[in-house]
């Protein structure tokens, strides 16, 4: 510094030296530093904005490929449910319906055995009395002939009508009882056509039902596969509500596996010692992950065995036969492992006590190793714990592959808007450098603001001339 | 493709055994019978208890009784090296602690104080046991007096070693010339320091949490 300003005697008239050159080589170097300038914001501009269409093809790329596979998703599980929906109204149609020809000879035969009831029930009309012959005898009789002895005819007309009455109302009594025997017992009868009307009535609706749903998936399905944009929303949506109640579900499962590791990992090092060490981390703690861990994927093996889930489709696809004999040696080992752990939960109540026996007679407290008698309901409480937990978390297959499945489309959906941001950043800075050539160039110009001052000046003077030359 | 194979289960298996050093303790306690600080050793018993609480799975742990001549195995009361089971671990404490009551009961007073025979013994026994961290607790007013024809003029190797001194009490001269002690707790600390080990001296013995 100081041998800049001592290149005359005046450190002064040095400075002003060295400003006047410093302003003068600016001012020559100035049409070609700001073409540089502009170039050099130009061109970052570019190789942003190139940058920003790369990125943002490759977000459009990612969209169409993450539409690909929620469309996929939601067809798979379109396809899943109405599968179900059909497999319940096949099971409707064989429970219920398949036995349909012997209802319906039931039906036939109750209805012609009411028939037959009603037939025999028909009221039949009383035979004429029989002294109506007696009677068209006497109007017979010839008045010349007398009719001596009608009073003893009338009488025993009389009496015959007594009796003829009396037999008439006896045999309409009992005709009635008939009648109404048949009536009752046509009753039972009908109860059992309207319970099987009833029955068939129910499943008729349901099989109404079920086609009403299946005609609503249907719709959906065929817009999953035209792969139209309210599809595509209502299914992102939904993948993102999945993700979250199954990472909810998750985290509540781990809770639980923490729990179950806490149960056994005291035991275990009685088991595998309980100072080995692997990879830093205790042989006894390894031990009782691995339980917790082999009893997770059994649990995952069972329901894909059961078809629950659908991880694995090399389970999916076994014959029948193989899946339900691996079902129960999955459903074996878990229950072998859920009575290993709820053994080495008693165990762990055991050690627990003989550690503070032992601790209490170390620090000479005699009173402290006294057992309550409610202790039992702990240990009893642990070992139900020891117990439950692995079938609980067998369960955990079900959040699981929903998080899996979700968990595809929420990544791509994370990509493409931070694809998006990354895309507008580099548009942005690519503006920035252009607009940043532009205001260089200008702080360039602003230590030259006399010769330019004075160039302009002297433009606009030689301007006018010109003007005036032109006007003359 | 075979050599980079080879290469990850070697890491594998550097990664797994890197953690798998020992990390147990080694601790040999010396229980000073001479004189009248055999008065004292009830506290020792407590102390004892103590760390027998602070000891874990795989720790050596051993009770020796300063005597005439404390170079000898026949001076040690009780030994064991804690199984890694918990259950068996227990177990082995509370005999552990039945055998000290024992010696607790029956000790008896020897004329003589031998620390430095002692001392050699632990470091014997410690360096024998080959633990992470050795520790050995001397239970003694530091006073040591040598039957004629004992030579305790020897050199130790104590790299690695911490030494407590505890319960160290003051004698009668000690108080008609308090020097005495302050001298002969500070010849403890430079030959220990010298031969590489740490010293400690801890007197209150309420608070022992930091003994162990």
């Amino acid at each position: 510094m100081n041998f800049l300003l001592s290149i005359t005697p005046w450190p002064v008239l040095s400075a002003l030296l060295w400003i006047v050159l410093v302003v003068t080589a600016l001012y020559f170097a100035r049409p070609t530093a700001h073409r540089l300038i502009l170039a050099t914001g130009h061109a970052l501009h570019r190789v942003f904005r190139i940058a920003s269409l790369s990125v943002g093809k490759a977000e459009s790329h990612l969209a169409t490929r993450n539409r690909e596979v929620l469309l996929a998703a939601g067809r798979e599980a379109k396809e899943r449910i109405v599968e179900r929906e059909f497999d319940r109204i096949n099971e409707t149609v064989r429970k219920d319906l398949a036995n349909y020809a012997s209802l319906h000879r039931n039906l036939s035969e109750s209805i012609s055995r009411i028939e037959q009831d009603h037939q025999d029930a028909v009221d039949v009309p009383p035979d004429p009395p029989g002294w109506v012959k007696a009677v068209e005898a006497v109007a017979n009789i010839e008045s010349k002939d007398g009719r001596v002895g009608i009073g003893n005819v009338l009488s025993d007309i009389h009496k015959s009508l007594v009796k003829a009455h009396k037999e008439a109302m006896i045999a309409y009594r009992e005709a009635s009882a008939t009648r109404h025997a048949l009536l009752k017992k046509m009753r039972p009868e009908w109860r059992q056509i309207e319970q099987a009307l009833a029955k068939v009535g129910k499943s008729v609706d349901s099989l109404l039902g079920r086609a009403v749903a299946i005609d609503r998936h249907m719709q959906e399905y065929e817009d999953i596969v035209k792969g139209e944009d309210r599809a595509v929303s209502i299914l992102s949506s939904s993948s993102l509500v999945y993700f979250f109640v199954s990472a909810l579900v998750l985290v509540v499962a781990i809770g639980g596996a923490t729990i179950n590791f806490s149960l056994i990992a005291r035991p275990m090092a009685e088991m595998v010692g309980g100072t080995g060490l692997i990879g830093g981390f205790r042989t006894a703690d390894i031990a009782a992950l691995v339980i917790i861990m082999v009893e997770i994927s059994m649990g995952l093996f069972l329901m894909e065995s059961l078809r629950i889930t659908r991880l694995f489709p090399v389970i999916g696809a076994l014959p029948d036969k193989t899946r339900v004999r691996m079902i129960w040696i999955t459903f074996t080992i878990l229950f072998l492992l859920a009575s290993v752990e709820a053994g080495l939960a008693y165990m762990r109540e055991v050690l627990l006590h003989d550690e503070l026996a032992t601790s209490a007679l170390l620090r000479g407290d005699a009173g402290a190793t006294a057992t309550n008698e409610y202790m039992w309901i702990t240990t009893v409480a642990q070992m139900g714990m020891g117990f439950i937990l692995p079938f609980a978390l067998t369960f955990v297959a079900i959040p699981l592959e929903t998080f899996v499945h979700s968990l595809r489309t929420v990544i791509g959906l994370i990509a493409i808007g931070a694809l998006r941001a990354l895309s507008l950043l580099l548009r942005l800075i690519g503006n920035g450098c252009r607009y940043f050539g532009v205001l260089v160039t200008q702080i360039y110009d602003l230590p030259l603001f006399i010769p330019l001052w004075w160039s302009a000046r002297d433009g606009t003077a030689s301007g006018s001339g010109s003007t005036k030359l032109r006007e003359a | 493709m075979n050599r980079i194979a080879l290469l990850i289960i070697a890491s594998l298996l550097v990664s797994c055994g890197g953690g798998s050093g020992p990390r147990n303790t080694g601790v040999y306690m010396l229980i000073d019978t001479s004189g009248t600080y055999r008065e004292e050793i009830d506290k020792a018993e407590q102390i004892i208890r103590y760390a027998l609480t602070r000891l874990d799975a795989t720790d050596s742990f051993a009770v020796a009784r300063i005597d005439t001549g404390s170079f000898s195995e026949k001076d040690i009361v009780a030994k064991i090296t804690f199984d890694d089971r918990p259950s068996t671990m227990n177990r082995q404490k509370r005999l552990f602690a039945e055998q000290v009551r024992e010696f607790v009961n029956d000790s008896s007073s020897s004329p003589y104080t031998d620390i430095t025979g002692g001392l050699l013994q632990a470091v014997e026994f410690l360096n024998e046991k080959k633990p992470a961290a050795k520790t050995v607790l001397i239970f003694s007013d530091l006073k040591e007096e040598l039957e004629d024809g004992y030579i305790r003029d020897i050199e130790f190797d104590l790299d690695g070693f911490e030494v407590v001194a505890l319960n160290v009490t003051k004698l009668r001269s000690d108080n008609v010339d308090p020097r005495e002690y302050l001298a002969r707790l500070e010849q403890w600390q430079t030959r220990v320091e010298k031969s590489g080990g740490h010293w400690r001296v801890i007197n209150d013995l309420d608070g022992l949490e930091g003994l162990l």
